[in-house]
């Protein structure tokens, strides 16, 4: 349907997982291509020259940047196992939740472990503040798409298999302050999509040591 | 369709996006201003996470980030299309909602030019767009019509002539950006925008104290 889909990606990286989830849940069959951000290939370089980021979804002859848009383009050209409601209200909702997960949660995260002094325990108050208004949206549902897998889902889970190195720099337990969140995680890592594309927590934790020794956060 | 309700604030470019928006839809609407500085209780009911504006009420229900707003108001009223139809399409638009040119205000010295470099980065990759690549041809973005960035860009363009007035420095030339410029004079020139963008003078005064305020901020 439109051509061959290559991901260009790292295997780390939670925006990445966003979209090899959603391409799971579709059933795309899909290349994928690991990428060394230190020496980008001319495949990335070309097919997004304004960001020069991961992930790149490659479908034919067309170039998708952008986890969430990405995200959106598989929904829309794939139809079945649809990740966003067909209601326009629910679909704004699921929206706001998904680019809250950007601005509030992923903000946050990242400054428990890029700051010094004081900033790490401030931004481990604002990550968990962002994971409990979260919590309060999911309510008593199974997902945030309800009963199955939604938008909302696909845009914050990558980012429970860094719930460890966080918890590491930021002194806190999600499942502790968090419990609604951490069993919500647990029922995503129960489908089958998820579960493919999860990373240990202890190579994540790795990952976020050799970036704070390479970027001078220590 | 139900009762339709916008609060929003004079200046904000967000605001004009989802005015211009429903005028281009043809959608009636009550308009309330919010005076920023003194926020009404409806902010924090509707919007209690940001508690900004714009915020969209419809038939009772809030709907709050400008380009949630957008697509939400693209979705429910569907004649006039401000998207295209085809999913590649769509992702191309939506990438380009992206890049933001409202920092400059905010900062100064270094970080100021770093943000203009930037600025006029994101202009250059637009004008290539438009010149050669994928919006050749074409009077605005969204085609022969207007459509959602059109609206996003149009609104910040006249934040960044005023940012250009108040820091001294010309984000962008005509001569260097004549796809750009071309583009900006048919966004200005609908009846739609006319009618929502403020007075250049009002908005001036108001860049220029917002600029001040924020550096204050910056500097204790």
């Amino acid at each position: 349907m439109g051509g061959e889909v290559i991901l260009l990606d790292v295997w780390s990286s939670p925006f990445g997982v966003r979209v090899r989830i959603a391409l799971a849940e579709k059933g795309v069959k899909y290349e994928y291509r690991e990428e060394v951000l230190d020496n980008k290939s001319e495949l990335l370089l070309k097919s997004n020259p304004v960001h020069k980021k991961i992930p790149v979804l490659i479908h034919g002859d067309k170039c998708v940047s952008e986890s969430l848009i990405i995200v959106q383009y598989v929904d829309e050209v794939w139809k079945n196992s649809p990740l966003l409601p067909e209601d326009p209200y629910e679909r704004a909702v699921a929206r706001f939740w998904a680019d809250f997960v950007d601005k509030k949660v992923y903000e946050s995260a990242t400054r428990i472990w890029t700051r010094k002094g004081d900033a790490p325990a401030e931004a481990a108050k604002d990550f968990i503040e962002s994971l409990k208004i979260l919590e309060s949206s999911l309510g008593d549902k199974s997902f945030f798409g309800g009963e199955k897998l939604g938008f909302v889902d696909v845009a914050l889970v990558p980012f429970v298999d860094w719930f460890h190195a966080y918890e590491v720099h930021g002194g806190f337990s999600v499942a502790a302050e968090c419990p609604k969140i951490d069993a919500w995680a647990k029922r995503c890592k129960e489908k089958e999509s998820v579960s493919m594309a999860s990373q240990d927590p202890e190579k994540i934790l790795m990952v976020v040591e050799r970036l704070k020794k390479k970027f001078g956060y220590v | 369709m139900g009762s339709v309700k916008v609060h929003g604030m004079w200046a904000c470019s967000y605001t004009q996006r989802v005015l211009v928006a429903l005028k281009l839809k043809g959608v009636e609407f009550e308009y309330i201003e919010e005076d920023s500085s003194d926020k009404s209780p409806t902010l924090s009911l509707y919007n209690p996470i940001y508690e900004k504006v714009p915020i969209l009420v419809h038939e009772g229900k809030a709907v709050v980030e400008s380009v949630v707003i957008l697509e939400y108001i693209e979705e429910t009223w569907r004649h006039d299309p401000l998207m295209p139809e085809n999913p590649y399409d769509r992702a191309l638009i939506r990438f380009w909602l992206g890049p933001a040119v409202g920092s400059i205000l905010q900062l100064s010295g270094e970080e100021q030019s770093a943000a203009i470099g930037q600025a006029r980065e994101s202009l250059r990759f637009i004008e290539a767009e438009l010149t050669e690549g994928q919006f050749k041809g074409r009077k605005f973005f969204g085609g022969n019509h207007v459509g959602i960035l059109d609206i996003v860009l149009g609104c910040g363009s006249f934040w960044l002539k005023a940012m250009e007035e108040d820091v001294e420095v010309k984000i962008y030339e005509e001569e260097a950006f004549p796809m750009f410029h071309a583009w900006v004079c048919s966004f200005e020139e609908l009846p739609q925008v006319k009618e929502t963008i403020p007075d250049a003078e009002k908005f001036m005064d108001y860049a220029k104290a917002l600029r001040k305020m924020m550096l204050n901020f910056g500097n204790p």
